[in-house]
C-alpha cells in the first residue's frame, strides 16, 4: 500500500473498523443461514458466496489488494486459475466415473 | 552486506522484495490448503454416508473462534497503521492484542475442541470427516502458532529496529500482517466447510 500521509492512514483506520463490523455481521449471517432447512446444494452455494464476500473484504482492505501493484494481481490471477484446476480436475474425474464399477 | 530492496522499490516490479516474496509464498499456501479442500470435496462427494457435521462439532465454539480471528486481523492492521502514524506505543498495544487473540483462538481450539473430541474417542482414524477435520484445522492451527512466534519476535526483540530503521520495521510488520490476514482468510472458508455444511 503506497499511501503514506498520516491523514490518509487515519482515514483508513475507520475503514478497517467498518470492515470488521461487516465481517462480524456476515459471520452471524452465515450461521443463521446454515440453521435454515434448505437443500444441500443451495446451502453450500449460499455459504460459499458469503465466505467469498468475507474473503474479498479481508483481501481488499486488510491486505490492501484494492490499491496494490499490478504484478501482485497477476500472481493472484494465476494462483486462482491453478486453484480452480486443483478443485475441478479431480472432481471431473470422479464425476466421469460415477456409477462405474471399481476396477483394480 | 545489506540486503537490497527491503525499503527501496524495485523499478521492474514496483515492489519491495519482501512484499513480492510474501505474495509468492501466500500463492503457494493457497495451493497447499487448496489440495486439502480438493480432498475434502472428493471424499465427501464420493462417500455413501457422511456425518451431520454441525452435530459432530460445536458451531458456537467455531463462531466464537471466527470472531476472535477476525478481531485479531483488525488489531494486526491497526498495529501497522500505528507505525505509519509514528505511534509506537499504540503499535505495541495492537500487536500484543493480536498475539493475545491468537492465543485465545488456540486455547479454545485445543481445550474446548481437540481434547474433548479425543477423550470421546473421536480421532483422525474414526472416519473421513474426522481425518479431514483434524488435518485441516490442525494445519491451520500450526499456521496460527507460526504467526504468534513471528509477532512475538516483532513485539519484543525485533522491535529494536524501530529506532535504527523505522521504515524497514514498518515494512516487516506489513509483511507479517499479510501472512496473518491470509491465515484469517483460510479460516473464513474452513469455518463453513467444517462446521456448517
Amino acid at each position: 500500500m503506497e499511501s503514506t500521509t498520516v491523514e490518509e492512514i487515519r482515514k483508513h483506520t475507520w475503514v478497517y473498523l467498518t470492515v470488521f463490523g461487516g465481517l462480524a455481521m456476515l459471520t452471524v449471517l452465515t450461521v443463521a443461514v446454515a440453521s435454515l432447512e434448505m437443500a444441500v446444494g443451495l446451502g453450500v452455494t449460499v455459504a460459499m458466496i458469503i465466505a467469498a464476500l468475507k474473503g474479498s473484504l479481508v483481501a481488499s482492505f486488510f491486505m490492501h489488494l484494492i490499491s496494490e501493484k499490478r504484478v501482485i494481481l497477476v500472481i493472484l490471477i494465476f494462483t486462482f486459475i491453478f486453484f480452480v484446476l486443483l478443485i475441478a480436475f479431480p472432481l471431473s474425474d470422479f464425476l466421469d466415473n460415477a456409477g462405474k464399477p471399481n476396477v483394480p | 552486506m545489506e540486503i537490497p530492496y527491503t525499503v527501496d522499490i524495485r523499478e521492474d516490479t514496483g515492489l519491495t522484495s519482501p512484499k513480492l516474496g510474501i505474495w509468492l509464498f501466500l500463492a503457494s499456501e493457497v495451493m497447499l490448503f487448496g489440495a486439502l479442500f480438493s480432498s475434502y470435496i472428493l471424499l465427501r462427494v464420493g462417500s455413501t454416508a457422511w456425518p451431520v457435521q454441525s452435530e459432530e462439532v460445536n458451531v458456537l465454539i467455531g463462531t466464537v473462534n471466527t470472531m476472535v480471528l477476525i478481531a485479531s486481523s483488525v488489531t494486526m492492521v491497526m498495529a501497522w497503521a500505528s507505525l505509519k502514524m509514528n505511534n509506537f506505543e499504540n503499535f505495541r498495544v495492537y500487536l500484543a492484542s493480536t498475539i493475545f487473540l491468537a492465543l485465545v483462538f488456540l486455547i479454545i481450539k485445543v481445550f474446548w475442541e481437540y481434547i474433548p473430541k479425543l477423550q470421546h474417542g473421536h480421532d483422525p482414524s474414526t472416519n473421513n470427516f474426522y481425518a479431514l477435520y483434524f488435518t485441516m484445522t490442525g494445519l491451520h492451527a500450526l499456521h496460527i502458532l507460526g504467526g504468534i512466534i513471528v509477532n512475538a519476535y516483532f513485539l519484543i526483540p525485533g522491535a529494536k529496529m524501530w529506532k535504527s530503521n523505522p521504515e524497514q520495521f514498518t515494512n516487516r510488520i506489513e509483511i507479517a500482517g499479510l501472512y496473518w490476514h491470509f491465515v484469517d482468510l483460510v479460516w473464513i472458508f474452513l469455518f463453513p466447510t467444517i462446521y456448517l455444511l
